[in-house]
């Protein structure tokens, strides 16, 4: 039971980077690598930043500005500079590595002893576990929200026939440089927010916790896709969060199969990969048509 | 009395800029067009028609002469800031509509072509109305499909649709590039159809390029031919009336 409601707390927790890819990975159309490093550098800000006594609130949201902020040198790189993006946010990754160095002062940093968001009366007053649930709950019901009502905005609608058709959005006058931008700034943003939320409710921000985030993000996208097929866009923003709880069951049973946590970056990027082939399965392995066939011949 | 909309004045534009590759596409070209024209666009392959399309529309920057709308120069204008005049249809139907986005979410875009776009809900359904009578005016079942994603429709919808865009919120300058030339002769013909009684009621200004000798004779007021980047060939009025596909052809094998 607690292992199951341990679950759905990460999974609410690990929900809002899902979110913030989508803007980017789904909308935008484009697979953006920065997240890689805005994750860890959200934590680092937020625990610097508490350590140095700042409100956890206020540490939680300046790690959404600094993400925003990486978010904006990789659309600048990708827009003004005309770097692929693929290599622009490798290049910010890359570059966060050193920065979440310099912010954090050596590779790992403890919060032991600090206040964060987890530790309040509310929260610790409630059974083991449950403080994730109820603030994964409230983050995401706040974000998805948020998220929704702007893509229903007429800015919104420009964000999104930005990454439909740039050529259409350009000639009706959306400036698509501007649009991509914002949704860099936006999606990092979000991943360094998630950043700083794991970071806190594990206790500590290490340097090399962003490795395989952008798997663990596609993941939620994907399995919420898979699990719940033919969706409207604010559905799907939706059905990220249960994607995200159901990737995290899944890690459960994989690791009460007997695979070690260490494995786990392996067997994230293989169940990955496998539901990004159903279409390819689905199309091999057609089995209504061979039924079809096989019938068609007995006529 | 008619007075000039749009003038180029010894627009020159090159391709491949100071490399051995270099070809002058518009050379010193001259065009007046007028408010109220609808101009039909003829030219050989390479004689510069798209390239004529996309320094007006500002996707491809000038390397001399002036570009000026009712007299205030806008050769620097960004392809943003010219959508506030301009209208365009593009040849491929994938070019003009947002294929994720359902039929009247991409009417609702096209509606503030040009225009700010805030923080404020898009409303699309004080609007839903509006757009089953205007798409019901194309007559090939669009209409019925306001609630579907464009990438699921014909081409000849699609294009249909995109003509609408165009032209929902009026254009000083609509610019149509083959818009009929990937559809199937008959849906094309509806659409060149649809496309002259538009301009003819809105009185839009409009330049269309196209391969199709009798539309560009049958369609607009005034015919030009381009060659090698210049406009060689200019008549309105009576005189394009007067015109037969016979002495285009033979204008045309005279400058070949």
């Amino acid at each position: 039971m607690s292992l199951a409601v341990s679950a759905i707390g990460q999974g609410l927790l690990w929900a809002v980077l899902g979110v913030g890819l989508f803007l980017t990975f789904r909308i935008l159309d484009f697979a953006d690598m920065t997240v890689e490093g805005t994750f860890p550098l959200g934590a680092a800000t937020a625990v610097a930043a508490i350590s140095n006594g700042m409100n956890p609130l206020l540490a939680t949201l300046l790690a959404f500005v600094v993400g925003a902020l990486a978010g904006l040198i990789t659309g600048l790189l990708y827009t003004k500079g005309h770097i692929p993006i693929l290599l622009a946010g490798i290049l910010v990754m890359t570059a966060c590595y050193s920065v979440n160095l310099r912010i954090m002062g050596r590779a790992n940093v403890s919060l032991l002893g600090k206040s964060t968001l987890f530790k309040n009366h509310l929260l610790a007053s409630l059974p083991q576990y449950f403080d994730s649930v109820v603030l994964g709950t409230v983050v995401m019901v706040v974000i998805t929200t948020i998220v929704i009502y702007f893509l229903q905005t007429e800015l919104g609608q420009g964000f999104i026939a930005t990454g439909d058709n740039q050529t259409m959005a350009r000639s009706l006058g959306i400036n698509t440089d501007n649009m991509k931008i914002m949704g860099l700034m936006v999606s990092n943003g979000l991943i360094a927010f998630g950043g700083a939320l794991v970071a806190q409710n594990n206790g500590y921000a290490d340097v090399n916790m962003g490795i395989g985030i952008i798997v663990i993000a596609l993941a939620s996208i994907i399995i919420g896709e898979v699990a719940f097929g033919d969706l409207t866009l604010n559905q799907r923003l939706v059905a990220v969060t249960l994607g995200s709880i159901l990737y995290r069951f899944v890690l459960l049973i994989v690791l009460k199969l007997g695979f070690s946590a260490n494995d786990l970056n392996l067997i994230s990027a293989i169940i990955l990969a496998l539901c990004m082939m159903l279409p390819v399965f689905k199309n091999v392995l057609n089995f209504k048509h061979l039924v079809k066939r096989g019938l068609d011949t007995n006529d | 009395m008619t007075k000039p909309l749009l003038e180029l004045k010894d627009v020159v534009l090159k391709v491949n800029r100071n490399t051995p590759e270099e070809i002058t596409i518009l050379n010193k070209l001259n065009l007046t067009i007028n408010a109220g024209d609808f101009i039909t666009v003829l030219g050989s392959n390479g004689a510069g028609k798209s390239t004529l399309f996309n320094a007006i529309g500002g996707d491809l920057s000038i390397d001399g002469g002036q570009i000026l709308l009712n007299g205030k120069d806008i050769s620097h204008e960004s392809v943003e800031k010219r959508t506030r005049f301009l209208a365009r249809v593009f040849q491929d139907p994938k070019l003009g509509t947002a294929p994720r986005m359902t039929v009247a979410e991409n009417l609702l875009l096209a509606e503030r072509r040009g225009q700010r776009r805030g923080l404020l809900p898009r409303g699309l359904n004080h609007h839903l109305a509006h757009y089953k009578e205007l798409t019901a005016t194309m007559h090939n079942g669009l209409d019925d499909r306001l609630t579907t994603a464009t990438g699921n429709l014909s081409g000849g919808q699609r294009q249909a649709l995109s003509f609408l865009m165009a032209t929902l919120k009026r254009p000083e300058i609509l610019l149509l590039d083959e818009h009929t030339a990937a559809l199937d002769p008959r849906t094309g013909q509806d659409l060149m159809h649809l496309t002259n009684e538009r301009v003819s009621q809105d009185k839009l200004t409009c330049l269309m390029i196209t391969h199709h000798m009798e539309d560009a004779l049958t369609y607009g007021n005034r015919l030009i031919v381009l060659h090698h980047g210049k406009v060689t060939y200019d008549v309105a009025g009576a005189d394009k009336q007067a015109l037969t596909s016979e002495k285009l052809y033979s204008f045309f094998a005279e400058i070949e």
